[in-house]
């Protein structure tokens, strides 16, 4: 038997070796791009500034923003940090309502029928509208901020983990049925197992809504809270025609999305890599 | 005990096919899905213990349907099926047309779910699981992803796991369809080895003439549209089976009759 069986797997090891990352020449591409793009921008920017001698309050170079980075960055980090806290506390609120909801959903068809309609109602409401009421109604300004970020955050995570739990294929359901598997070992070695890839797609989504979320309550929460998350800082900077400290909160900010959205993305590789057919590289 | 080399405990009539006992019976049986697809009208089928059946007809006849209504994975829409209710867990085998995998496991993790999901933790598991890898010739792919594999490795991934719980009852939708002609030959063998050393009785779905009368103690014609059965034919031929079986004359007399109905049933 041993013998019928050695070319395919002679044929087959060069599959079996765990598929690595892209080759390098394609890494430092992936990075040398984007900084291509970016150098082009800022030059640009510099040069139109200065040949044109706009004045720095209404448009500051890049140069003059950077320094500006430098110089209010012991105003600026411990700002972003909260700002990050109040991502990263809307976030895990919106992973544990969003999967906790979906589970409900998936366990009983009326629960999904009685509370999915409100959680589109809240999906669709802007949050720009509501946050003024619940900084009205909840004293403290951190939990108001939190709250309307999880507002934000919370449909994608939702939305993904219910269609993921419901993706499962119907042969492994009958198999699963076939051996009398109990509902539990459904859950955790079936459906979880399928709704991850999903769950991961809403995650990415949301990581970046949950930032969106923190700066736009911040934005509505003003100088009436005692915030000083980045996003106050920005509006702060506004009243005070400080140009370059708005545009060195902007820059920071897009940054941490960024970084946000880079973590995510190695997550979803990390967990996903080895069967996933979004993360598993092509072989040609 | 290993898989192939259990002792049997029952004297086996194999030149005749029919047995005392049966084990699944459906009376009349009728199955039409919801968009209106009438899949099987009226088919009888009995199906005696320690019986080897093959259940042979063109595409869309019909015989995946039969298998899943046999394990209880779908209902009759009219008619009854007396089947092997209340057998215990794991007592029936299923080999899906597909594989049928869980991406995210290994070959190792996919054919120990049954076990696993009896109770059997992963150590207990390694030796029955390495015999049923080792049968279908995998043992050194327990670590690799389904992805990894080709089509024809995946389904010998899937027949392993039907064989890990040792079932009484196996039903098998095509499972060597996908596998090159020498690599089938070997694995009918097996199948054979293992079905006349235990106790088992099995319901095999193919497409192959040949392959019915080399395996089985009965082969069951079907019809399409609706699918029913057109003709039972017992092949009485001596056990074992071998390579001189397959080029004996007897053995290409019976594949003719075999065909003949098959022709009968797909022209009609
Ligand atoms: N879920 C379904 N919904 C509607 N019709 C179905 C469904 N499954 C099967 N059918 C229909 O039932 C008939 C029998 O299908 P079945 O899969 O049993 O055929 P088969 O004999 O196994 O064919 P093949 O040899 O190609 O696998 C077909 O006409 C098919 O279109
Ligand atoms: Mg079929």
């Amino acid at each position: 038997m041993a013998t019928t069986l050695e070319p395919a797997k002679a044929g087959l090891s060069g599959t079996i070796e765990p598929a690595e990352r892209a080759p390098a020449s394609d890494r430092l591409a992936r990075i040398l791009a984007p900084t291509i793009i970016a150098l082009l921008v800022v030059l640009g920017w510099e040069a139109i500034v200065r040949l044109n001698d706009i004045p720095h309050y209404i448009l500051p170079g890049p140069s003059l923003v950077a320094r500006e980075l430098v110089e209010s960055w012991p105003v600026l980090w411990p700002s972003l940090l909260i700002t990050v806290k109040i991502a990263t506390l809307a976030l895990l609120a919106a992973i544990l309502g969003g999967v906790g909801l979906a589970l409900l959903c998936s366990l009983s068809r009326w629960i999904e029928i009685a509370l999915f309609p409100y959680a589109v109602v809240l999906q669709v409401t802007p949050v720009v509208s509501i946050a003024p009421l619940i900084l009205i109604y909840v004293d403290n300004t951190l939990s108001a901020v939190v709250l309307c970020a999880w507002i934000v955050a919370f449909f994608p995570i939702l939305a993904n983990t219910m269609l993921g739990l419901a993706s499962a294929d119907h042969n492994l359901r009958d198999l699963f049925e076939l051996y009398g598997a109990s509902r539990w070992q459904q859950l955790c070695l079936l459906r979880l197992p399928t709704a991850l890839p999903y769950f991961l797609g809403g995650l990415r989504i949301a990581g970046g809504l949950s930032l969106i979320g923190a700066v736009v309550a911040e934005y509505v929460a003003g100088t009436a809270g005692t915030g000083t998350g980045l996003a106050f800082r920005v509006l702060e900077a506004q009243y005070r025609l400080n140009i370059p400290r708005m545009f060195a909160g902007l820059l920071l900010l897009a940054l941490t999305g960024v970084a946000i959205y880079l973590i995510f993305g190695a997550l979803s590789h990390l967990l996903l890599h080895r069967w996933h057919e979004s993360a598993v590289r092509r072989e040609r | 005990m290993s898989l192939a080399t259990a002792p049997s405990g029952l004297a086996r009539d194999g030149a005749n096919g029919r047995f005392a006992e049966p084990l699944v019976r459906l009376e009349r049986v009728g199955k039409t899905f919801a968009n209106g697809t009438v899949a099987l009208a009226g088919l009888d089928l009995a199906i005696g213990r320690h019986e080897f059946v093959s259940l042979l007809g063109p595409s869309g006849c019909g015989k995946s349907t039969a298998l899943r209504l046999i394990a209880g994975l779908a209902r009759p829409t009219s008619g009854r099926i007396l089947g092997p209710e209340g057998a215990p867990r794991g007592a029936v085998g299923f080999v899906f047309q597909e594989p049928t995998l869980l991406p995210w496991a290994t070959v190792f993790d996919n054919v120990w779910l049954p076990l696993r999901l009896q109770g059997v933790s992963r150590r207990q598991a390694l030796g029955p699981v390495g015999e049923a890898l080792a049968m279908v010739g995998l043992a050194e792919f327990a670590a690799a992803y389904p992805r990894e594999l080709s089509g024809g490795m995946k389904m010998r991934v899937s027949i392993a796991r039907a064989l890990v719980t040792r079932p009484s009852l196996l039903l098998m939708d095509e499972p060597f369809a996908a596998l090159d002609e020498i690599t089938r030959l070997r694995l009918n063998d097996d199948l054979l080895d293992l079905w006349r050393a235990q106790s088992w009785t099995v319901v095999f779905v193919t497409h192959s003439v040949y392959e019915s009368v080399y395996l089985s103690t009965r082969v069951v014609v079907m019809a399409p549209r609706p699918g029913r059965v057109v003709a039972d034919l017992p092949i009485e031929a001596p056990w074992p089976r071998d390579e001189a079986f397959r080029t004996s004359p007897a053995y290409n007399a019976l594949c003719r009759r075999v065909s003949a109905e098959l022709h009968r049933a797909m022209g009609a």
